[in-house]
């Protein structure tokens, strides 16, 4: 048997459409975890980035961070923060915001420190407000990146959000986790091809944001 | 008035940009600083809107302590432009202009209407409006960074090399629609140009500074021209400083000779009489009055002028208007040697010889030296 035959018979089993162990229960909550952890990853790398951006220091303490926190593994730390932590949201969001905080920070740093520098320079010269140089001139220029690195943030927090079910939460994963106890591959390839549709969807609903909102006057860089 | 007081600017790493350089920039009128590259004109400029804090010395703006105001305060008050526009690229054209007055308060709808009017005002056709930066050339961008930073009306202007970065003939355009705005609105500008040709065409006054910081001289661009405070200035003026003074005497003293003119339906005896003249050629013009062209006496037929085989007579000068320059110019570009005057319709005024031009430049120059009153480096002289 195929792959495709897998899927295309794990999707046409109605048992898998409802129930607490249904694909739009787990996709729900697999959603629920991404967007979590996103937002927990944009509230920090964002701010962050944007002003050691704006002032043009720092670079190397981030880079230095950034490589660090690459360097972990993701799975290796749900382990300890599960140990330490016990069962929980806690310890699972812990690893999936050190995932993510990186590829915003580092892309948000450098999104802004790019801009050209004549418009910044025209913009004090005119009495603007530090931080309006840095959220009205600086921002809009540097939003096509910064969409850039959110997004590949999100596609890594969705993939990765499987290892929830590793420590009996929900979530796509728990197909996969479960399929491979149970032996049932047709429940692995199933949840694998769902993770992938997300991560899809993902992308797709970042590049339709990204279009929403930078202006038509910035000439996109990505 | 802007009066730059002693002031020294020496940043971090040791560098002395500008050394005790004392200015007094009169109102209403345009400043140029000029020199050549890292002498410190951007410093001094960056230093009035305290985008750059002097080390030593002070900015007095009517007599107060530039340091008393607020510093975003004291940017509103005056407009800045740089060199490749600095416009903002996520805003359309009218947003840009608008920002400033959006910044002090004014609602949408007032400061657009305000950036259309500016629009009109630096010649940007009113379709730019909705347009983005990038869909503008660079000249065009230039005027939107003109009209943005005039949008506030503030009394004030600086603006740093705004016309270099674009070709020759756009640049004329904006000198001239520079000198256009300043005399319709007023302002007192502080121009920077490392360009002794746009210092000298767009100065009222202009302060050649050197390397270093220092102040070389501060004097009208004519008195620049005639007296050089020393081999630096004059150096800096170039080679053809005694031509480009003649910019600033009029060709209304020319003597322009009448005789050797002639209509295109002149009879024989006309002809005849204005070959006898003192010029060995005549100048023919339409029936409008309007020359067409050069030739020998002897080879015009009353009746049948042949307007392809005369002698063509280039561009002419507007008698009285334009200046000696231009007249000389006519003259050594003219096949005959001789330069056509024309009146402000276009019509043939007469003709002038390069020796009769020599002989008004010599004249000029014999009363522009009755009068030499070069401000030196380091005096103070206030002009109103
Ligand atoms: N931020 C800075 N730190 C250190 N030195 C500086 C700084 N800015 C300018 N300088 C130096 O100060 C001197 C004057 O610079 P400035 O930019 O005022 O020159 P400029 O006359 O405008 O030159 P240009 O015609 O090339 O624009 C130069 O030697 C320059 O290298
Ligand atoms: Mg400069």
């Amino acid at each position: 048997m195929n792959v495709l035959n897998f899927v295309s018979a794990f999707f046409s089993d109605s048992a898998h459409w409802h129930g607490y162990d249904g694909i739009p229960t787990r996709l729900w909550e697999h959603v629920q975890y991404s967007l979590e952890a996103l937002a927990l990853a944009a509230a920090i790398g964002l701010p962050v980035g944007l002003v050691t951006g704006h002032y043009g220091r720092g670079g190397n303490v981030l880079s230095l961070f950034a490589t660090a926190a690459r360097a972990l593994p993701t799975f290796g730390l749900l382990v300890v923060t599960t140990i330490v932590l016990g069962f929980g949201m806690l310890p699972v969001m812990i690893p999936l915001v050190i995932l993510a905080v990186p590829p915003i920070l580092v892309t948000t740093y450098e999104a802004v420190r790019s801009v050209d520098p004549s418009p910044v320079d025209a913009a004090r010269g005119m009495g603007m407000r530090e931080a309006d140089v840095l959220l009205r001139v600086e921002l809009p220029v540097a939003l096509p990146l910064i969409f850039g690195g959110l997004r590949s943030a999100a596609i890594q927090i969705v993939s990765t959000a499987t290892i929830a079910a590793y420590v009996s939460l929900g979530g796509l994963g728990r197909y996969i986790v479960d399929g491979l106890y149970q032996h049932d591959y047709e429940k692995v390839v199933g949840g694998a091809a769902l993770v992938a549709g997300l991560a899809l969807v993902t992308l797709a609903l970042f590049w339709a944001a990204a279009k929403a909102a930078v202006s038509p006057g910035v000439r996109r860089s990505t | 008035m802007i009066r730059i007081d002693s002031v020294t600017k020496r940043y971090p790493d040791g560098t002395v940009a500008v050394d005790r350089l004392s200015l007094d920039i009169p109102d209403r009128s345009i400043t140029v600083l000029v020199g050549p590259s890292g002498c410190g004109k951007t410093t001094t400029l960056r230093m009035i809107n305290r985008m750059v804090e002097p080390s030593e010395g002070a900015i007095l703006i009517d007599g107060v302590d530039s340091r008393q105001q607020p510093v975003n305060t004291l940017r509103r008050g005056m407009g800045y432009v740089i060199q490749n526009a600095g416009l903002f690229q996520h805003r359309t054209i009218v947003d840009n202009i608008a920002t400033v007055p959006r910044m002090l308060g004014w609602s949408k709808d007032k400061a657009r209407a305000r950036a259309r009017e500016l629009m009109e005002r630096v010649g940007l056709d009113a379709s730019f409006a909705k347009r983005y930066p990038y869909q503008l050339s660079g000249g065009q961008q230039q005027r939107v960074g003109v009209a943005r930073a005039l949008a506030a009306d503030p009394p004030v202007l600086l603006m740093d090399e705004p016309f270099s970065a674009v070709d020759p003939v756009v640049r004329k355009g904006l000198q001239d629609e520079l000198l256009r705005i300043q005399a319709e609105l007023g302002k007192t500008i502080v121009f920077v140009t490392h360009d002794i040709d746009e210092a000298v065409k767009l100065g009222t006054m202009v302060a050649v500074l050197r390397t270093g910081g220092r102040l070389a001289q501060f004097a009208p661009p004519a008195e620049l021209l005639s007296d050089p405070a020393d081999a630096f200035v004059e150096d800096f003026l170039g080679a053809d400083r005694g031509i480009r003074r003649l910019s600033f005497f009029s060709s209304a003293g020319l003597e322009l000779l009448t005789a050797p003119v002639v209509a295109i339906d002149a009879t024989a005896e006309q002809i005849a009489a204005r070959g006898a003249a003192e010029s060995p050629y005549v100048l023919v013009t339409g029936l409008d009055g309007r020359p067409l062209g050069w030739s020998e006496p002897d080879r015009l037929t009353a009746g049948q002028i042949d307007v392809g085989r005369l002698l063509a007579c280039g561009r002419p000068f507007v008698a009285g208007q334009d200046s000696l320059r231009a007249a000389l110019d006519c003259a050594v570009l003219s096949p005959t040697g001789w330069a056509v005057a024309v009146d402000h319709e276009g019509r043939a005024a007469g003709v002038v010889s390069q020796d009769s031009i020599a002989e008004a430049i010599r004249g000029a120059h014999a009363a522009g030296r009755e009068e030499p009153k070069t401000i030196k480096a380091g005096a103070r002289k206030v002009i109103r």
